[in-house]
């Protein structure tokens, strides 16, 4: 009865011919987001003379794993083995992944949940943050890393990552609508503030945790070290197979492979924890 | 009791006094400020990265724009000749300036109206179809920096995806150059931005349309809402108040910040300076010509650009709905 009930629901204020045109424009504008994608995909397994055949398909028609095999072996003739940048990539994002989870949390906790003097200023400047991008800060950033010595390191694109200004402020308000009373009534049961915050806040801020991540993911799984990386052997795999991409119109299949091994991580996660990331989003809004 | 508060006020006291009496402001914030330690403490290793990385810079950027700077030599203080220079010789920054400005005006509103359309008409599938569509619209914003995709499919030759099909179709005789043809660059470079930019501000909105009240429309319609379209505007906008703010600041944001997609596209610099914009006017000056001075004052423009918009349409969305 209940499903009867919200289905009719559902219907009010909606015609037929109202419901088709939309969903005809979501239907066509949704190829068009995933066109590309798709080609990737095809292009990934399809062998020279599918890329280079004219008229052009979309879809492959004999599937073959050249392109990845050409990938690993045009990577093993670099003198820095293949599996060094898959490592690089993957050790820059989980470090900053969790330590930027980690902070943004601990930081979020007292924004969202006490009064203290400064408070509001705080979080007026993070939110000032979320209204420029980070290229306007790139020159002083490199002069503050090179006075750091983290040019040419990991750490370069790590630490700063950790202090993403978005993180902390979608953890905040997720952390605004955990109710006063379970933190109340642990403080009543003796437990020291950095307690709460690590026993009783961290495990019901789960969904935000993967939305953090999420982003974290957007921000540095792609990246090609932001100019801060120029050592062959710290390059990320990003960075190492553009330069492959760059050596010519042969590359394209091998291109394909590459951005099929990029997209498919973070698309992976993405399908994961969907609800969870749209259960963080809802708190996501602007109050005055 | 009221006799002892009025002759002691030094704050040493205040702060131990549990006992009310007047208390000087500062005296007051330093008790509170004791009380709160551990958030302090919290706070503390974030804020300080922040600081280091994200508020230094932009203190750092605004300063350095006021002198003539190579990095070798110490910074010399010359005043607003950076900003005269920028605005009045400087012919290729005035392109940069109108190509980001036509980007932000095109990208920026219209992917915030196509995050917020597309949430919508998604929010009203059902729940698994809805998992899928938001996939694929959210898919190329996070799949990695893969737009050099693109490249391939405007590539000049007639194996291009664009091309091929064109001519196959009989639309086109020749190929044509896409990514070097000045009218279709900034075209291309729009579209693929388009495509990259449903993103956060998107997810917000999906996030958002699912947590209106579903009562109010139940009573909407008992009140006489007709359509789908009055449903929307007297319900659906006011009750997303917050979220529409919110995704305004992430897609302007990144609508001002087009660099990578045309440094990939079109080439760096581009072919006649079509495709250059504020950002990869700042990249030209800062990592390849070294005059840093110059290049914070780019950097400061942008930045009073960027925060100045979002300000306005802050100030806007608030008054939308009442």
């Amino acid at each position: 009865m209940n499903i009867s009930f919200s289905l009719r629901k559902k219907k009010v204020n909606r015609s037929f011919f109202g419901n088709f045109s939309m969903f005809a424009f979501l239907a066509i504008v949704g190829a068009f987001m995933a066109l590309p994608l798709v080609y990737a995909i095809n292009a990934a397994f399809k062998p020279l003379d599918e890329i280079f055949i004219f008229p052009p398909t979309l879809f492959v028609r004999n599937p073959t794993l050249i392109n990845f095999i050409d990938l690993a072996s045009l990577l093993g003739n670099s003198w820095v083995p293949f599996t060094r940048y898959i490592f690089n990539t993957v050790f820059i994002t989980g470090m900053g992944v969790v330590g930027h989870v980690l902070l943004a949390s601990a930081a979020a906790f007292p924004l969202a949940k006490y009064h203290f003097p400064g408070k509001k200023i705080m979080f007026t400047i993070v939110v000032l943050a979320l209204m420029f991008a980070p290229q306007v800060t790139a020159i002083p950033n490199y002069m503050i890393m090179s006075r750091l010595g983290m040019v040419d390191t990991y750490w370069a694109v790590i630490v700063p990552a950790f202090a993403f200004p978005l993180g902390l402020y979608l953890m905040k308000q997720f952390m605004e609508q955990i109710p006063d009373a379970l933190i109340e009534a642990s403080r009543i049961d003796g437990a020291s503030d950095y307690r709460i915050f690590w026993q009783v806040v961290m495990p019901n801020v789960k969904p935000a945790w993967m939305t953090l991540i999420i982003l974290l993911f957007q921000l540095l799984w792609g990246t090609d070290g932001n100019g801060f990386i120029y050592s062959e052997e710290l390059k990320t795999l990003h960075f190492a197979t553009n330069q492959i991409i760059q050596g010519g119109i042969a590359r394209a299949g091998v291109g394909a492979a590459v951005a099929l091994i990029l997209m498919s991580v973070p698309i992976t996660l993405f399908v994961f924890s969907q609800s969870r990331i749209i259960e963080t989003m809802a708190t996501s809004g602007m109050k005055d | 009791m009221s006799e002892v508060a009025i002759k002691d006020i030094t704050p040493g006291k205040a702060e131990m006094g549990k006992t009310r009496r007047p208390q000087s402001w500062w005296s007051l914030k330093k008790e509170a400020m004791k009380a709160n330690k551990h958030a302090y403490v919290m706070l503390a290793p974030y804020m300080l990265l922040f600081g280091l990385f994200t508020v230094l810079p932009v203190v750092m950027s605004v300063l350095i724009s006021f002198t003539y700077f190579n990095m070798l030599e110490f910074p010399r203080f010359i005043g607003w000749q950076n900003y005269s220079r920028l605005f009045l010789e400087d012919d290729i920054f005035l392109i940069a300036v109108k190509n980001t400005l036509l980007f932000a005006a095109i990208t920026g509103p219209l992917s915030y109206v196509a995050c917020f359309v597309f949430a919508w008409i998604i929010n009203d599938l059902r729940p698994k179809l809805r998992a899928f569509m938001t996939l694929v619209f959210y898919a190329p914003s996070i799949s990695g920096n893969i737009y050099f995709i693109w490249q391939m499919i405007f590539s000049g030759d007639r194996y291009g995806i664009a091309n091929g099909f064109l001519i196959r179709w009989g639309i086109l005789l020749e190929p044509i150059q896409w990514l070097k043809t000045e009218i279709y660059i900034l075209a291309i470079i729009i579209l693929v931005q388009l495509w990259l930019s449903l993103g956060t501000g998107f997810l917000a909105f999906i996030a958002g349309l699912q947590t209106v009240d579903k009562t109010l429309y139940e009573a909407g319609a008992v009140d006489g809402i007709k359509n789908r379209w009055q449903e929307l505007w007297y319900i659906t906008l006011p009750s997303m108040k917050p979220q529409l703010m919110f995704g305004a600041v992430i897609q302007l944001t990144t609508s001002f910040a087009v660099a990578d997609v045309s440094i990939y596209l079109a080439g760096f610099p581009s072919v006649n300076y079509a495709a250059e914009t504020i950002v990869t006017h700042l990249m030209d000056f800062g990592t390849i010509r070294f005059e840093m001075g110059f290049a914070s004052a780019i950097a400061t423009v942008l930045f009073t650009l960027m925060v100045g918009t979002n300000l306005i349409v802050q100030r806007m969305l608030r008054k939308v709905g009442g």
